[in-house]
C-alpha cells in the first residue's frame, strides 16, 4: 500500500478505536492511538501473511502461520487498535467492533485466543510476556528454516518487567536474527512519565549492551517514517542479531486532547469528547 | 432473618485507600509500594500525608515483593500493592522464598480480584489466588466483604506479625457492616443466626448471601450466614459449630471451586465431621469481559446461585 492509503486507513483505524472504546465506556484509547500508524504499516504494508479467503469472505487464519510473517501485541491493553487493523484487514467483521469489551464477546478487553477471534496467537494484557513468546515463535522459524519475519509490539513503561531483559538476553544469544521488536516509547504510563514513574534511562544502549542492533524511529506518527524504519529494520535482520524499533510517539495521536498526559491511558471519552475527538478524525473508510 | 440495609455502595479497594490513610498517621513504620497502579489502589490520601513512606516500585511487580521483603527486615511494615493476579501468580516464587518461607512481615494487598473486575477480562481476572495464598504456609489470607471491613482489616493487619494476602475488589458494592467493628483476623462473622442450612461466604458474596437469606426465609427456610473473611487461618470452631445444627452448608465465593474457600471448608468438614455441601464458585473456568454484574450472573455467583445450592443441600440431608 502506498503512503497516502496507509495514512487513509490509519484514520479510520482511529475512528474505530475512540468508538470502540466510548461504545463500552472502557479500554485504552492513549496507547492504541500512538500505535496506529506502526500496526496499520505492519498489516497493510510491510507483513507478508495468507491472502487467501474462506467461503465467508474473510482471510483464513492459521495459528501457526507457516509461511507467514507474524505479529505480537505485548502491550495488550491497546487491544481496540489491533482488533480494528484485524477487522479492516479482512480478518472478521468490522460489525463485530461494536461488541468490544461486552459479554458473550470474542473481542476480549485484552486480546485472546480463547473464543477464537481470528489473527490472535496468544493471550496479552498482562504485560511483559510478548517478547518471550516471540523468541519461541523466531526460534521455531529458525528450526523450520523459514524465512520469515516475527513482530512483537510492547510499551516502554512495560520495558520496566524483569521478564523483558530475560527475553532480551535470549533473542542475541540465539542469534534470532529475524524478530524485530518494537517498543512504543511514548514516554507515559499509568501513574504518570516513565522518566517520574521507573526511569527507563537510555533503552538504546540498553538493548545494544544486550547484544541487539537498533533503528530509531524518531516520529513513529508520521507514515512515512514508519515505513522508512521497518525497511531499516528488514534490511538489519539476516546479521545474527535481532533488532529493536525505538519508536517514539506521541500518546493519543490524533486526537489532540488526548496528547500530551498519561491521562488518556486507559479512560473512555464520553459523549461530547466522542464528538470532539470525531471532528478530528475522518470517516475514510465508513465506519463499523 | 437479621435486617441488613446500605444507604451507600462504594469499593473495597477504597476501603483498602482509608485504612492505609489511616495507619500513615497511627503507624510510623507502615510503608506503601506500588507498581505502576496508584489510584486504582486508592492510595492517594496515604502519598499525600506520608510521601517518605510510599515507593513507587513501576511496573516491576517481582522486584516490589523483594522490596518489601527488605523494608520488612528493617523493621518496617510494607504493603505492595497491585492487581490481584500480578500480586500473587506473577510474584508466587518470589513471595514463596522472600516473604513466606523467610518470615517476613509483608502485606499483600491487592484489587481488581475475580470476576467483578469486569471489561478487562479474563486476563486480568484472577480466580486462582486464594488457592495459591491459601497452599502457602503461614500465609495469612483474607478476603473482606465491603469498604468497612476492608478498612478494618487493613487497620488490624499492621499489628498482626507476619505474612499476609489481602484481597479486595474494584466495583461499588454495598455498605453494610459496621464502621466501627472490631476486626479479628481468623474469627467468623455471625451475618445471622438459622437452623435449616448453613451458608459460608466471603468478599463480595457476602451480600449475595444475605440476599439469599431474604429469599429463603420467604420460602420457609432459616439460613445460619457466616462471613469467613479470613480464609486462612480458618476459624473451624464457627464453622463446625453451625454445621453440627443445621447439618448442611453451601459455601460461596468468587474464585474456582478449585482451592478456594469450599474446598478449605470441605477439608475441614470431611476431616470432622461429614456433612453434605455445596458450592457456589467458578467452576474450572477463566472470565471474560462484561459488566461486573453480568458476569456474576453468566457465572452463577450471585443470590440467586446460592437460593439454588440452598435446596439441592437441604434435599441430600
Ligand atoms: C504485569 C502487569 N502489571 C500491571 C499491569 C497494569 N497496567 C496496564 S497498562 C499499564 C501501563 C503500561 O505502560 P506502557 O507500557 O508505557 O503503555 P502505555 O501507557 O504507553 O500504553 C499497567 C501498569 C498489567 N497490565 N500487567
Amino acid at each position: 500500500m502506498k503512503v497516502e492509503e496507509l495514512k487513509t486507513t490509519a484514520a479510520q483505524v482511529r475512528r474505530d478505536i475512540v468508538r470502540m472504546v466510548h461504545g463500552c465506556q472502557s479500554g485504552h484509547p492513549g496507547g492504541s492511538l500512538g500505535c496506529t500508524d506502526l500496526v496499520t504499516a505492519l498489516y497493510f504494508h510491510e507483513m507478508k501473511i495468507d491472502e487467501s479467503k474462506g467461503a465467508d469472505g474473510f482471510l483464513n487464519f492459521s495459528r501457526e502461520a507457516k509461511g507467514e510473517d507474524l505479529f505480537f501485541l505485548s502491550n495488550g491493553h491497546i487491544s481496540p487498535l489491533f482488533y480494528s487493523v484485524l477487522a479492516r484487514r479482512g480478518y472478521f467483521d468490522i460489525k463485530e467492533m461494536a461488541t468490544f469489551r461486552k459479554i458473550n464477546s470474542r473481542l476480549q478487553g485484552h486480546p485472546a485466543t480463547h473464543e477464537h477471534l481470528p489473527g490472535i496467537r496468544i493471550a496479552s494484557g498482562s504485560l511483559g510476556q510478548g517478547l518471550s513468546v516471540a523468541n519461541g515463535a523466531a526460534y521455531a522459524k529458525k528450526l523450520r528454516k523459514e524465512d520469515r519475519i516475527v513482530y512483537v509490539l510492547m510499551g516502554d513503561g512495560e520495558q520496566q518487567e524483569g521478564q523483558i531483559w530475560e527475553a532480551a538476553q535470549f533473542a542475541p544469544h540465539y542469534k534470532l536474527d529475524n524478530l524485530v521488536a518494537i517498543v512504543d516509547w511514548n514516554k507515559q504510563q499509568i501513574d504518570g512519565s516513565t522518566d517520574k514513574v521507573m526511569d527507563n534511562r537510555d533503552l538504546k544502549a540498553k538493548y545494544e549492551a544486550f547484544g541487539w542492533l537498533t533503528v530509531d524511529l524518531l516520529d513513529g506518527n508520521d507514515m512515512q517514517q514508519v515505513l522508512d524504519a521497518l525497511a531499516a529494520a528488514k534490511a538489519l535482520l539476516g546479521k545474527g542479531q535481532p533488532v529493536v524499533i525505538l519508536m517514539k510517539t506521541e500518546m493519543g495521536a490524533g486526537v489532540d486532547f488526548m496528547m500530551h498526559t498519561h491521562k488518556w491511558h486507559g479512560t473512555a471519552p464520553n459523549d461530547e469528547q466522542l464528538a470532539a475527538a470525531l471532528a478530528q478524525l475522518p470517516e475514510t473508510l465508513g465506519d463499523y | 432473618m437479621k435486617k441488613y440495609t446500605y444507604t451507600e455502595k462504594k469499593d473495597t479497594r477504597s476501603g483498602f485507600g482509608a485504612g492505609m490513610a489511616e495507619l500513615g498517621k497511627s503507624h510510623p513504620n507502615v510503608m506503601a509500594l506500588c507498581a505502576d497502579l496508584v489510584a486504582s489502589l486508592k492510595l492517594d490520601a496515604f502519598i499525600k500525608e506520608n510521601p517518605d513512606r510510599f515507593v513507587q516500585c513501576g511496573i516491576a511487580e517481582a522486584n516490589m515483593i523483594g522490596v518489601a521483603a527488605g523494608l520488612a527486615i528493617a523493621g518496617y511494615v510494607p504493603y505492595a500493592t497491585t492487581f490481584a493476579n500480578f500480586g500473587s501468580g506473577r510474584v508466587y516464587d518470589q513471595i514463596r522464598q522472600s516473604v513466606a518461607y523467610s518470615g517476613a512481615n509483608v502485606k499483600i494487598a491487592v484489587s481488581h480480584a475475580g470476576l467483578t473486575l469486569g471489561e478487562d477480562g479474563a486476563t486480568h481476572q484472577i480466580l486462582e489466588d486464594l488457592a495459591m495464598m491459601r497452599s502457602m504456609p503461614e500465609m495469612t489470607v483474607i478476603n473482606p466483604c465491603d469498604y468497612n471491613q476492608t478498612k478494618a482489616a487493613t487497620i488490624a493487619l499492621a499489628d498482626h506479625v507476619g505474612p499476609a494476602y489481602l484481597r479486595f475488589g474494584r466495583p461499588v458494592v454495598p455498605v453494610f457492616t459496621d464502621p466501627n467493628q472490631e476486626f479479628v483476623i481468623g474469627k467468623a462473622w455471625m451475618v445471622n443466626e438459622g437452623k435449616d442450612v448453613t451458608i459460608v461466604a466471603t468478599g463480595h458474596l457476602v451480600w449475595e448471601a444475605i440476599q439469599a437469606g431474604e429469599i429463603l426465609e420467604q420460602e420457609g427456610i432459616d439460613a445460619e450466614i457466616i462471613n469467613i473473611h479470613t480464609i486462612k487461618p480458618l476459624d473451624e470452631e464457627a464453622i463446625l459449630k453451625s454445621v453440627e445444627k443445621t447439618g448442611c452448608m453451601v459455601n460461596a465465593e468468587e474464585h474456582q471451586l478449585n482451592g478456594g474457600l469450599g474446598d478449605a471448608v470441605c477439608q475441614l468438614l470431611s476431616r470432622k465431621r461429614p456433612t453434605p455441601v455445596e458450592m457456589v464458585g467458578v467452576d474450572n473456568s477463566f472470565g471474560e469481559s462484561g459488566t461486573p454484574a453480568q458476569l456474576m450472573e453468566k457465572y452463577g455467583l450471585n443470590a440467586a446461585a446460592i437460593v439454588e445450592k440452598v435446596k439441592q443441600v437441604i434435599a441430600r440431608k
